[in-house]
């Protein structure tokens, strides 16, 4: 096929749930291409000689190539290629923001100036991942020779996971310490299960423990045992606790019944399935209108899940612009599409409650854009006297998590930012404690399932060549030396 | 999964459980919870530990039955397990040696209180304990309690036991006799500790409670445990469970603990129902 005709193929769309009846169930909203379909979004694929989607990759996939692997419906050499680099690729096909990354880049997208039009390179991957699954049994890799090496992974999420998987197939013994009584971290207690199936997530835990990898439930690595306890009996520790440390407004009223934070509120919805309340055990606040405040995925899952919860008006409260929103364009659209309304340029000053302690509204006051910030975005202002009053049942607090403190802060020894993330070589994962690394949103704050698997995978290299040569100083360089050797 | 290696009820609706929780016990401190999930689709409840013993590697935990998770729990016997024990979590207590402890305990407050009064005592203070309860038969600990303490006064609702009246009586009455203390540590339900910190604001004593409002995961994720303290939002799953019970604003922790009052009751309705269990409270009409 000529590059010309690949480009005339219009992208495939993937059937989804209606969205009238989707909000009154908690079943994953994209229902997933059929292999026809697969193939012909394939075809959109030009196999760029330099292959701009590989750099927009956090773990660098071999994008093209599994691509092509689907246009000559191999599905399985698919997968084998997918998986040379990415171990969860189920939930990254998921919950990647592909329009930031190798869609963004994507020349395709660039032909049509729309990087929702490049090819659907995420939604590939989730076929791919899936088509595997739906084959049954996942093939093991034979079995490597032991190293005698013990690694703790510390937190059971896509960071942790992502190093347990590579430090496995090196030959090193590993354990997992996760603190809740399952693991995935923010995929099982964060992400809904209509984003983010947890069978998905349980399925490649369940494949992690088929290759070896022992985990440790309820353990609270700094509360369970010592920090320097888990450190000295292993010959390398990494640490990916997570930001599970969620801001507050400090605006009046906060701490009103109704008001949440938006790890307490998915956390009850997902991990606890409280979406089944009462078959399940915990419940959840509950009320015909809820505002959340925030604009990024954590914002529209919250408003998405208070539907799904019964809400009869969900709301975005966001104080900068659509434009502005750090959520998925999927995300923002999924929620539209779901009736949530958006409030934009709106922020909240003050939260009222009655007699009983329960919020019945917020106040709100308009902003607008000003000059750009530090972080590259319209700064937003407060219109003054344009506060207004906003009635609600329940009021989620999504604007953002820190690190999580519990580590670093029953562990002086760790370096740590005035922000409380773990200082640690960017290349490396390296810590300010010998054997000790570190990497995803415990060294970012909140970002991103694939940048924290990214993290994992460079640590993960890093900690198998400081297992095999001890080397700890300049271990960067001796990186740099396995790469050309490679070469 | 971790045994139920010893029950024991202790009074209406209050049973001791001694469980097999090796990685929990090894160390813990006074002062510490745990969070427990008895059945897969079970909810985490925290409850703060009564004891453990290293030995044997178990925690005890008494634990009064108020809602279905803790009432199923208590239909469970010595060889059965519950799958999940996460801790332990919070700060230790405060030891220290300051001269004359008053520990106040009410009702199933006492539990957490023993290991707090017996680690006072172990490292040198006078300790006097006042025991509060609505009733003889809700009395926990009593022994235990006088184990650890150089005088014990023993307070109920209705005159059953000991002097008929609240421990706050209990307490202006010890004083007016001209006993000082130096510290005072009070556990018990959130009502009880705030009137005891009331009056202990007002003689000059300092006062630590502990809290035990809803969490999820205990670690600081959620923050569905927020208390004000001092003005300050704080924690009480990583910054208490105790604080400065001068600080503590009672009124803004009771409202939250009714958050999900509503849907408790549909749980524990739709369990007794199904299965025939109910609280003793219940039964006797005390419950609404």
């Amino acid at each position: 096929m000529k590059p010309a005709e690949r480009l005339k193929i219009p992208p495939t769309s993937m059937p989804e749930q209606d969205p009238k009846e989707r909000i009154h169930n908690v079943r994953e909203v994209p229902l997933g291409y059929t292999p026809e379909m697969a193939m012909v979004e394939a075809q959109r694929c030009l196999q760029c000689k330099t292959p701009f989607c590989i750099e927009g990759c956090p773990v660098g996939i071999d994008i093209p190539g599994f691509i092509r692997a689907i246009e000559q419906g191999d599905f399985s050499e698919g997968v084998r290629v997918l998986k040379q680099k990415n171990l969860l690729p189920a939930v990254c096909g998921r919950v990647c923001p592909q329009e930031e990354q190798c869609q963004a880049v994507c020349v395709i997208g660039k032909a049509k100036k729309d990087p929702t039009k490049a090819v659907m390179i995420g939604k590939l991957e989730m076929f791919l991942a899936d088509w595997e699954r739906e084959q049954g049994e996942l093939a093991i890799p034979p079995e490597v020779k032991k190293t005698g090496k013990k690694v703790a992974v510390v937190g059971g999420g896509p960071a942790g996971l992502t190093v347990a998987g590579d430090l496995i197939k090196y030959g090193h013994d590993v354990t997992v310490y996760e603190a809740f009584h399952k693991a995935g971290g923010v995929l099982v207690y964060g992400i809904p299960e209509f984003r983010l199936p947890k069978a998905i997530v349980q399925s490649e835990v369940d494949y992690l423990e088929k290759l070896g990898v022992k985990f440790r439930y309820n353990f609270i690595v700094g509360k369970t045992a010592p920090v320097a306890k888990i450190v000295d009996e292993n010959d390398a520790v990494f640490i990916g606790t997570g930001a599970g440390l969620p801001r507050f407004m400090r605006v009046e009223g906060e701490n009103l019944l109704g008001v949440l934070s938006a790890n307490e509120y998915l956390t009850r919805a997902n991990l606890m399935k409280a979406y089944s309340f009462p078959q399940s055990d915990t419940p959840i606040a509950k009320g015909r209108t809820v505002i959340t405040v925030g604009g990024g995925n954590v914002a529209m899952d919250c408003a998405r899940t208070a539907l799904r919860m019964g809400a009869e008006r969900s709301l975005i409260v966001y104080r900068r612009a659509e434009k502005q929103m750090p959520a998925r364009l999927e995300e923002v659209h999924h929620a539209k599409e779901e009736g949530v309304e958006f409030h934009l340029l709106n922020n909240p000053v003050r939260l009222i409650g009655n007699d009983k302690g329960w919020i019945t509204g917020a106040e709100l006051i308009r902003m607008e854009l000003g000059k750009p910030d530090a972080s590259g975005r319209r700064r937003p202002i407060a219109i003054e006297g344009s506060e207004y009053v906003m009635e609600t049942d329940i009021l989620i607090v999504a604007i953002g998590n820190s690190p999580n403190p519990l580590v670093p802060s029953s562990y002086p020894e760790l370096d740590v930012t005035s922000w409380g993330g773990v200082i640690v070589n960017e290349v490396t994962g390296q810590t300010s404690v010998p054997g000790v690394f570190a990497g995803g949103d415990i060294v970012l704050g909140a970002a991103t399932v694939i940048l924290a698997m990214g993290h994992g995978r460079r640590a993960a290299r890093a900690m198998n060549l400081y297992l095999s040569s001890g080397r700890w100083t300049d271990l960067e360089d001796g990186l740099e030396l396995c790469r050309a050797e490679v070469r | 999964m971790h045994r139920i290696l010893y029950k024991e009820t202790l009074g209406p609706d209050v049973t001791l459980y001694r469980l097999y929780a090796p990685d929990v016990a090894a160390y813990r401190k006074p002062g510490q919870f745990v969070l427990i999930r008895i059945c897969d689709e079970g909810e985490r409840i925290p409850i703060t530990l009564a004891d453990v013993d290293r030995d044997e590697g178990s925690i005890t935990l008494i634990i009064q039955s108020v809602g279905k998770t803790t009432l199923k729990l208590a239909q469970m016997e010595v060889g059965d397990s519950i799958p999940d024990i996460a801790g332990p979590l919070g700060k230790a207590t405060h030891i220290e040696k300051v001269g004359h402890v008053l520990c106040v305990g009410g009702g199933i407050g006492t539990a957490p209180l023993y290991p707090v009064a017996k680690g006072m005592k172990d490292i040198g203070n006078k300790v006097t304990s006042i025991l509060g309860a609505r009733s003889e038969n809700l009395l926990i600990l009593e022994d235990r309690m006088r184990a650890v303490s150089d005088k014990v006064v023993i307070t109920t609702d209705d005159g059953s036991k000991g002097k008929k009246g609240l421990v706050t009586d209990a307490i202006s009455e010890l004083v007016e006799q001209g006993e000082k203390f130096d510290q005072c540590i009070c556990m018990g339900p959130p009502i009880m500790m705030k009137f005891v910190c009331l009056l202990t604001k007002k003689l000059g004593i300092p006062t630590v409670v502990s809290l035990n409002p809803i969490m999820v995961d205990g670690t600081g994720m959620c923050g569905g445990c927020r208390v004000t303290v001092g003005g300050k939002t704080k924690f009480a799953c990583v910054d208490g469970p105790e604080f400065d019970g001068h600080e503590v604003d009672f009124d803004e922790m009771m409202a939250r603990l009714n958050t999900y009052k509503i849907d408790e009751r549909i749980s524990l309705d739709r369990y007794s129902d199904e299965t025939g269990c109910r609280l003793e409270a219940s039964l006797k009409g005390g419950a609404k």
